[in-house]
């Protein structure tokens, strides 16, 4: 089943840069969509654009459709708040809000206006153990957030957006700036969470996307080249300029 | 090995001593004004001085309607000018489309910091004195100083907003907050301490100015104390000019005793900013 159709979906910023251009797959439920390519190749703004966070940025104007179970997501009408509890972000380089360790956990439902303090501790214990991170900070949960380590930090963020209870989750290169060992810690986080998520990953090397994928894309400076199988595109890439880039002879 | 300076070195050596040089002679003017004033007006403040009322045509008694004069022309400026710049800064950094009109603006913001006071006084008489009628009082006054000090408060309140980093307003948002609500539970608490230098800043300004009040609340002798918004009044900076300038055979006690009270109200506004501030700052995560 399909959580999310990308048809034709074309971004052009007021700079006159085109991210995107007219691009279109399918996203499907419970899966790791892994999308992968060189830099500048619009990995970002793809995954901007499936929560609206483009709409913070100068995007001058957008065509084609993203459907969300069926939905338009570029409708100016829709509700982006709720857009955005329905499609969380992790970004690349962990940022922990300026609060404890349970109050970034439990921001988002505030702001959203949950106030039923027993639920709010319920989220907090499991959404700390989907993201594996309980048990290094059960004993810590009013400490500043910042005082965790980078692996730490990122595993909070994720755990910040599962807090939400979204259906589909973007996470932007969140191992970049980590060690291999938290980096296998969040990595082994998002195969338990495929069940329960549909999850979208930009990793940030071949290796990680080869490890992850069971749907991956491959963008070119704006361009989807290739969609097929994690086990079959890194294996036997059907373009030659997949075939180049997973070789290592560009990018 | 050779003792012997390169000249590099030795170019290094005099910029520090010369640095140090002009370090020095900045604060030991400061320290000696200081010094000077706590020496000539010391002698003169006792009980009868800071509760009393003058006498003997100001020359004996207290200056118990200026300092509450300045009490109030400050309370004043606070009230309107306060929330009125907090809030046009918050508009300027978060909300305003970044185009020129914007820009206009924000450079009119920063070229009325500059504008003599004398000359927002001279608008405060037009506008709220004559022109709305409001008299010489405490409620013109305090507008005057408020237009005066407003350009001080929205330049630094909108400088502390934005050095607040944009990385948090993304995720507040991507996590389901509104803007309004990022920026009262995130953005405004990490600003907060530059917010209260800048309101801080100004308000001292105000309390200090001679200029402005002259012509729309100070009055040279009023031996009461103001009981309305409507009430003209003594105010610390004007009684000093007028007691220095106007008044003969005035002991010089009472002039250094006024500008002593003037330098306390003043210092004593900045230490309860830096000690909101450094409150605000320990409460805060980092």
């Amino acid at each position: 089943m399909n959580k999310i159709s990308i048809r034709n979906l074309s971004l052009t910023y007021s700079d006159g840069t085109q991210p995107l251009k007219n691009i279109s797959f399918d996203i499907p439920a419970n899966q790791i969509s892994v999308i992968f390519g060189p830099a500048g190749g619009g990995k970002s703004s793809l995954l901007r654009t499936l929560n609206r966070l483009n709409d913070l940025t100068d995007l001058k104007y957008q065509e084609g459709s993203v459907l969300l179970d069926g939905r338009e997501v570029l409708d100016p009408a829709l509700d982006v708040i709720q857009l955005r509890r329905q499609v969380g972000m992790v970004f690349a380089r962990p940022v922990v809000l300026p609060f404890s360790i349970q109050k970034n956990l439990t921001y988002g439902l505030e702001v959203a206006g949950e106030t039923n303090k027993d639920y709010l501790l319920d989220v907090v214990e499991s959404s700390l153990k989907k993201a594996a991170l309980w048990d290094e900070v059960k004993d810590r949960l009013a400490d500043p957030a910042i005082a965790l380590s980078g692996g730490q930090q990122q595993r909070l963020c994720l755990a910040r957006v599962l807090a939400l209870e979204p259906e589909v989750v973007l996470l932007d290169e969140p191992t970049s700036g980590l060690d291999p060992i938290s980096t296998g810690k969040v990595e082994e986080s998002l195969q338990d969470l495929k069940s329960e998520y549909t999850i979208i990953l930009v990793p940030h090397s071949i290796q990680q996307a080869a490890r992850t994928a069971d749907q991956a894309i491959f963008l070119l400076q704006g361009e989807l080249i290739e969609v097929n199988r994690g086990d079959l595109i890194f294996t036997n890439p059907q373009d030659t300029r997949t075939q180049d880039y997973i070789q290592g002879r560009f990018g | 090995m050779t003792m012997k300076l390169s000249a590099r070195q030795f170019k290094q050596r005099l910029g520090f001593s010369l640095l140090t040089l002009m370090t020095f002679l900045t604060v030991v003017p400061i320290i000696g004004v200081v010094i000077y004033i706590i020496y000539l007006g010391f002698p003169a403040i006792n009980l009868e001085f800071l509760t009393g009322f003058p006498r003997e045509g100001m020359r004996e008694g207290g200056i118990l309607p200026a300092i509450i004069g300045t009490f109030y022309l400050t309370l004043g400026t606070a009230i309107f000018a306060v929330p009125l710049g907090i809030g046009s800064a918050i508009y300027l950094s978060e909300y305003a489309p970044n185009n020129r009109a914007t820009q206009l603006i924000r450079i009119a913001i920063i070229n009325l910091a500059g504008i003599p006071s004398v000359v927002y006084g001279l608008f405060g008489l037009g506008l709220f004195v004559l022109f709305l009628g409001f008299g010489t009082s405490i409620l013109a006054g305090s507008l005057t100083l408020s237009i005066m000090t407003l350009p001080v408060i929205i330049s630094t309140t909108e400088e502390a907003l934005r050095a607040v980093p944009q990385a948090f307003r993304t995720v507040s948002m991507s996590l389901g907050a509104t803007k309004w609500q990022t920026i009262r539970k995130i953005v405004l608490p990490q600003a907060l301490p530059g917010i209260l230098t800048g309101v801080i800043l100004g308000l001292e300004r105000a309390a200090g100015e001679t200029a402005p009040i002259l012509f729309t609340v100070a009055a040279f002798f009023l031996p009461r104390l103001p009981n309305s918004p409507l009430d003209a009044t003594m105010a610390l900076p004007y009684h000093l000019y007028v007691i220095s300038t106007q008044v003969p055979g005035m002991p010089i006690k009472i002039q250094y005793g006024t500008a002593l009270v003037l330098l306390v109200f003043v210092l004593s506004m900045i230490l309860i900013a830096t000690a909101i501030r450094s409150r605000a700052r320990a409460r805060r995560q980092w």
